[in-house]
């Protein structure tokens, strides 16, 4: 009878362990990774990837009605949408300052730093924060984000090459991680790393995010370029071996397979469904590619994404 | 794994006796590194020599057909593990499972169904694969009759599902072998039964075997043994975590060891883990990225299998050669002719970045696409084929002023060096200058667009 040996991999680096929340908050490692996600049997995942959930510090306005009727009242309240979320099995909330955003209302960094607050207190588990995006305005409100969670170990983003410096700043002073957003491309993405560690970050304090094509929508380059960078990490370059974070809810929820309910194709199917397996299918196959965290959105995609992932680990049979 | 020249020389008897038509071995071993001759033509070839010439000209996962020449689904054949190394190459065909113990009528409107499943997706038309037809009844004669009854439904490729070769046998004398059915399966009972089967009816067989790689590894080579070349794995592993692993070792095996009892494509059933619709998609995508190459559904519903089979063509695309747009004006939600206009590139990325916000900005809108032969905006500018010309001239290519009413047109902010050149080109249009990203698009709008 043949024997079957399966080459295993030698890989000389790791991914880098980060930390989020400690202090009375309760807190999550993410990255430890010695081999390719859930290959079990060639070396060890210490740290199950997580799923955050995504809050927004204002009531949604291009949400599709399945989407707002699985959360209910409560959005349009950080703190009461940050309750639910941990009821729903959230590993971390994700709060979006969407109304700091010059044209969704150019809301201050004063209104920023209260809606961080109601999020802080209303849950105990470890919290992002990410900016409107448009990076003089994300230097306001995440550095009065940063001041507001100061001890809390929260993550801030997205912190881009052209405002890199004002947001390391705030992470090194208040004790939090930051996260480099970099346009789906393997040397940037690793050029804002070495940047963010030159200005005094250490690696231990910086997730990647190297920006989600959603399903239909570029999902290809985000799952090779993640693919690469993870290889790239275990292969020893410690400036690519940052954990990941994938803003799949939005990403999904954005495009008309997930938003249209009339005028598609017969050919699309039931609209509810199609829409839930557009992020579903978004999450995981980004989970297989590397991602340590996937932000979601909707309740069922985060039920199902922790079932698909204890089986990955090893946890429990579905 | 290709020989070189050299290497393939030192097989040959290098007598250089000119026999071969070449005046020495060596250059007849250059021609068969190059593919352009036949080893037979050395007539003083040892048998070993063969062997071992064969075996490294042969690929590592072998290209399986299923089906007939109208209608086949081709997989195998495949060389790397990450598609950014190189490219996978065959998609993998995706079935919907039949039970002969269901009514007949049930049976024909799945058919109809799954075989009229057709959508159209950045240009291509997509669909479904074919059928596996189970002998859940357990009776030989329902089986050939479900058989018969969905062949002559439809001319998609067919999986025949029982480990009994007496109905393996009548079915297939029904399915009409010119059709090349898969046969599965075979097991450590059943396996020279169906080899034979195999290759009395010249059809591609499944090797099923659960108990570990070494147990499947044995049974294959039995099964090669007996003449079958043309086979399929099944290596048992059915939940996320196991195929997963599982899948990923069989690829590493033949791909980095060229192990040949595993170098065959792999079959996968995501619906006897799950129990809904949705997992059973869910963990379908998983094999679509994870190295199956035929994935057997047990439900079907449109909403189901669209994400899936734009998963497999995310998957699949050649990264060597991003997805090129057809140029043209495309419609971005239902736009009316005071709508906005904005230009772009023809890479794809590039269309579903704008695409996608612009759809999402609240203003349906035209979006042009120009060719720059799959170049990103700058990149494209940068290499002389996003310039006012090219612009101009696809304005006029497309009519787009019978489509808009308006006379203005958009610029990608990066390009606003050609503003000038471009109103010199479309002397009666306005060009206006957008932003340089893309996220940006709806803010642009909402302050700029005033029709």
């Amino acid at each position: 009878m043949p024997t079957v040996e399966v080459p295993i991999e030698k890989w000389t680096g790791k991914v880098h362990e980060v930390t989020l929340g400690g202090n009375g908050r309760k807190s999550v490692v993410l990255g430890g990774a010695s081999t390719l996600p859930f290959l079990h049997f060639e070396g060890q995942m210490p740290h199950r990837p997580l799923v955050a959930i995504e809050v927004q510090d204002r009531e949604p306005n291009d949400w599709p009605p399945s989407l707002v009727s699985a959360w209910g009242d409560c959005l349009g309240d950080p703190g009461a949408w940050a309750k639910k979320a941990v009821e729903f099995g959230a590993d971390i909330v994700t709060l979006y300052l969407r109304s700091a955003h010059p044209e969704e209302g150019n809301t201050s960094a004063d209104d920023a730093k209260k809606s961080v607050e109601k999020v802080l207190s209303a849950v105990d588990i470890p919290v992002i924060v990410i900016g409107p995006e448009v990076a003089e305005k994300d230097n306001e409100v995440l550095v009065a984000a940063s001041d507001a969670a100061r001890g809390q170990r929260i993550a801030l983003g997205n912190c881009l090459e052209k405002n890199h410096r004002t947001i390391a700043a705030a992470c090194i002073a208040d004790g939090h991680v930051a996260i480099a957003k970099s346009p789906i491309e393997i040397n940037l993405a690793k050029q804002l790393n070495v940047l963010l560690c030159d200005v005094g970050l250490t690696p231990n304090s910086i997730l990647m995010d190297p920006t989600t094509g959603g399903l239909g929508y570029g999902l290809e380059y985000t799952y090779s370029v993640m693919e690469r960078l993870r290889l790239s990490a275990l292969g020893g370059d410690s400036m690519t071996a940052m954990p990941m974070i994938c803003n799949v809810g939005e990403e999904s929820w954005r495009q008309k397979e997930s938003k249209a309910a009339e005028g598609v194709p017969e050919a699309w199917g039931d609209n509810d469904e199609r829409a839930l397996l557009w992020e579903k299918i978004t999450a995981t196959s980004l989970l297989y590619s590397g991602a340590d965290i996937v932000v979601l959105r909707h309740p069922r995609t985060v039920e199902s994404t922790k079932a698909v992932l204890d089986n990955l680990m090893g946890q429990s049979a579905r | 794994m290709a020989l070189t020249g050299i290497e393939i020389y030192k097989y040959l008897p290098k007598t250089n006796c000119k026999e071969c038509g070449f005046p020495t071995c060596l250059a007849f071993a250059m021609k068969l590194a190059a593919k352009s001759v036949e080893l037979a033509q050395c007539p003083y070839v040892t048998e070993e020599a063969t062997q071992a010439l064969e075996a490294a000209s042969r690929p590592p996962i072998r290209l399986v057909t299923v089906g007939g020449d109208d209608k086949k689904i081709e997989v195998g054949n495949e060389v790397v593990m990450f598609r950014h190394e190189k490219t996978f190459y065959h998609q993998p065909g995706i079935v919907v499972r039949l039970k002969d113990s269901d009514p007949a009528d049930a049976i024909a409107s799945r058919v109809d169904a799954v075989a009229g499943y057709n959508v159209e997706r950045v240009g291509l038309e997509i669909s479904m694969d074919g059928f596996a037809i189970e002998n859940a009844s357990g009776d030989a004669a329902a089986f050939a009759a479900c058989v018969a009854a969905v062949r002559a439904k439809t001319k998609l490729p067919l999986i025949l599902m029982s480990s009994n070769p007496t109905a393996m046998e009548q079915a297939l004398a029904k399915a009409d072998s010119q059709t090349r059915p898969l046969i599965y399966t075979a097991t450590k009972e059943n396996w020279e039964q169906m080899a034979g089967l195999a290759t009395q009816f010249k059809c591609p067989l499944a090797v099923s075997e659960a108990g570990g790689l070494d147990e499947l590894a044995a049974l294959t080579e039995q099964v090669m043994d007996k003449g079958v070349e043309d086979i399929v794995l099944d290596p048992g592993a059915r939940d996320f975590g196991e195929s997963l692993s599982t899948l990923t070792q069989i690829r590493r095996m033949a791909l980095k060891k060229s192990f040949q009892p595993l170098g065959f494509p792999i079959i996968a059933f995501p619906g006897e883990a799950t129990s809904t619709e949705e997992d059973e998609a869910v963990l379908a995508g998983q094999q679509i990225s994870k190295y199956a190459s035929l994935i057997v559904l047990d439900h079907f519903s449109p909403a189901m299998v669209y994400p899936l089979l734009t998963l497999r063509l995310n998957i699949y695309t050649d990264p060597q050669k991003p997805i090129q747009l057809s140029p043209g004006m495309y419609e971005i939600g239902t736009p009316k002719a005071t709508s906005p206009l904005c230009v772009t590139t023809n890479f794809s990325l590039t269309y579903f970045s704008i695409a996608g916000e612009l759809e999402s900005s609240g203003f349906p809108s035209w979006l042009l696409v120009c060719d720059t032969e799959g170049l990103s905006v700058l990149t494209a500018w940068a290499a002389g084929k996003f310039d006012a010309e090219k612009i101009a001239k696809t304005v006029k290519e497309f009519n787009v002023a019978e489509s808009v009413s308006h006379k203005k047109v958009i610029l990608p902010g990066h390009v606003a060096v050609l503003r000038g050149e471009l109103e010199e080109e479309l002397p009666d249009w306005t060009v206006m200058v957008g932003p340089r990203e893309a996220v940006d698009v709806g803010g642009y709008l909402k302050q700029q667009w005033t029709n």
